[in-house]
């Protein structure tokens, strides 16, 4: 099979980065979902807080891809469900697997990378003790709560603050499970502070802060846990454990962008996104690949997935239409010490629009503060805030006119306390 | 005076309320945190999402949420009353799952097709 531009992934990311794509005149769509719907996260995450930024109301999550998938009707895009992309070579062959037609190879002009992310399981974080039944994933208790129709306890403690984790305690509370405590290992939460007040708050769950999960009792169903401070350098401090008689323990320990596929074509990642390295129009390190959504980093607001992949939709139909863009100056934008990471990784400045979108994340809380970016001694701009928190994407604009007069090739964003 | 989160959006600006003076509030970047303040010490609202079992689709399933927020003391008395409610499909987005539920002022709508 052939199709013009193949979108790997149908969830916010892959659906607005469609609609951009054909927007810009792109006819022959093709979206490969492995799910027997598109939607992606979104169809399980059925509390509201979405599209606040781009439909300007608060919509539910089913509410917000829904009317991305209404917008798709009224396209040529078609929709290649229940289909599982299984590898991607460098020449932008895809090998799938589905259920009805069995095994396909589609060769697209162009590829956009929309796989979303996975939850990191115990095994990525190593709690000690029994193997017994009753540990989910947050995002696994959600998808059964929420579609299947399965409650997951009785008497339950989480694992991890991120807004998964207290989006979940509310949820299981509201279903009659009595939520114990969420319990963080940091000394903040990494969730936002609406959910912290509208999930834990209001139903009197309390927050452990530098707490962690330091023992699992039970031999088929979990019996119990056992609750421990921690130091600074995140050790268990002996003789502060509490015990905690629940059923079932939720793990929100964090989530990590889907890329196997993108290591199978050779695509560089970044170690410190976990997701490819990207140019300032979302095109990988391999021509006519684009990638955008969680793959490339980890978002809190699907409104930022999805014009992000506009930019990617946009950018896939201007390379299918012009070709690749021209090398010349290359400028690369790195973070000071406070800074876990930066996107994108590289600018094509003669390729670089008016302006593009810088986004980053913190490593620890600041209060007011100020974002630098500098080239070498010459400081190009700064940016106030009020506050900035590592569970918070943080994003600034750039303007290209900055960038004519400085003659280093290295940019360097920085955050410090104003 | 109390200090308290706006949660009408993810800036969640800090929040003083003022009860001695009329509930006047400060601290917020836009208008909508003006009567969040007043309203969360006075008459505390949330809007609910939760599910309902469906029939005849695909998935067990049907998320819904309040077309409107409720009173918080009301939140209880809607999850009481949505064990009872099958829903038929097929449903739309938008479609009127159940009226005034709870008396609570709101009506229940369903968040997707299905
Ligand atoms: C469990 C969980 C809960 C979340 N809860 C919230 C929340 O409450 N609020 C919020 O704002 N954000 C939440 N997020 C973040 C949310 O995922 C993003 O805002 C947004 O959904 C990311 O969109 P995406 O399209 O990049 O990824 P996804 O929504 O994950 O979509 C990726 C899609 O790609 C498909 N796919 C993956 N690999 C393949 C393959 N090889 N072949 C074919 N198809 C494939 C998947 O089936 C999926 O449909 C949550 C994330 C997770 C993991
Ligand atoms: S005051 Fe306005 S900007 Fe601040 S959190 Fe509330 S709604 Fe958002």
């Amino acid at each position: 099979m052939k199709a013009q531009l193949a979108i790997i992934g149908g969830g916010p990311a892959g659906l607005a980065a469609a609609i951009a794509a054909h927007e810009a005149g792109v006819r022959d769509i093709l979206i490969l979902e492995r799910d027997r719907e598109c939607g992606g996260i979104l169809n399980q995450c059925i509390h509201n807080g979405f599209g606040l930024h781009y439909f300007g109301e608060e919509l539910t999550g089913p509410e917000y891809a829904g009317r991305f998938i209404d917008m798709l009707k009224d396209t040529s895009v078609r929709v290649l469900s229940d289909t599982m992309a299984l590898d991607l070579t460098p020449e932008r062959v895809i090998h799938t697997v589905n259920t009805a037609e069995g095994y396909m190879q589609i060769e697209a002009g162009a590829v956009i990378l929309a796989m979303g992310c996975r939850e990191r399981t115990r095994g990525a974080i190593s709690i000690p003790g029994t193997r017994a039944a009753g540990i989910f994933t947050a995002g696994a208790a959600q998808r059964y709560v929420n579609i299947e129709g399965y409650m997951v306890g009785k008497r339950v403690v989480v694992l991890g603050s991120g807004d998964i984790g207290l989006i979940m305690s509310r949820r299981l509370t509201l279903e009659g499970a009595e939520v114990l405590a969420c319990v963080e290992l940091m000394p903040y939460s990494s969730g936002l502070t609406r959910n912290i007040v509208q999930c834990l708050e209001d139903f009197g769950i309390p927050l452990y802060l530098s707490h962690t999960v330091t023992d699992i009792r039970g031999k088929n169903r979990v019996e119990g846990v056992t609750v421990s401070r921690v130091d600074e350098n995140r050790r268990p401090i002996p003789g502060t454990e509490m015990i905690f008689d629940c059923d079932t323990l939720l793990l929100s320990v964090g989530l990590i962008p889907e890329n196997e596929l993108s290591k199978q074509a050779g695509i560089i990642l970044d170690p410190r996104t976990n997701g490819p390295e990207v140019y300032e129009n979302m095109e990988c390190s391999i021509p006519g690949i684009f990638a955008c959504g969680n793959v490339v980093q980890v978002h809190d607001l699907v409104d930022f997935v999805s014009e992000e992949a506009q930019l990617a939709g946009r950018s896939a139909a201007e390379f299918l239409q012009k070709g690749s863009k021209p090398a010349g100056r290359l400028i690369t934008l790195t973070g000071g010490s406070d800074v876990s990471y930066t996107l994108p990784q590289k600018i094509r400045f003669d390729a670089m629009p008016d302006r593009i979108k810088l986004s980053f994340r913190v490593r620890r809380s600041f209060g007011e503060s100020k974002i630098i970016l500098r080239a070498g001694d010459a400081i190009l701009a700064s940016f106030k805030r009020s506050h900035m928190a590592p569970g918070e994407m943080e994003r600034v604009t750039l303007p290209k006119k900055l960038l004519n007069e400085v003659s280093g090739n290295e940019i360097i964003l920085e955050v410090k306390e104003a | 005076m109390k200090e308290i989160i706006c949660i009408v959006c993810p800036n969640g600006c800090r929040l003083q309320v003022d009860e001695a003076a009329d509930y006047a509030v400060s601290g917020h970047k836009c208008p909508r945190g003006k009567t969040y303040g007043r309203e969360e010490l006075t008459n505390p609202v949330r809007t609910l999402t939760s599910t309902v079992r469906i029939e005849g689709a695909a998935y067990p399933r049907l998320p819904v949420k309040t077309d409107h927020p409720i009173p918080k003391a009301k939140i209880s008395a809607v999850m009481a009353q949505l064990d009872a409610i099958l829903a038929r499909s097929p449903v739309k987005r938008g479609d009127i799952i159940a009226e005034n539920i709870a008396d609570s002022g709101a009506n229940l709508v369903a968040c997707r097709d299905l």
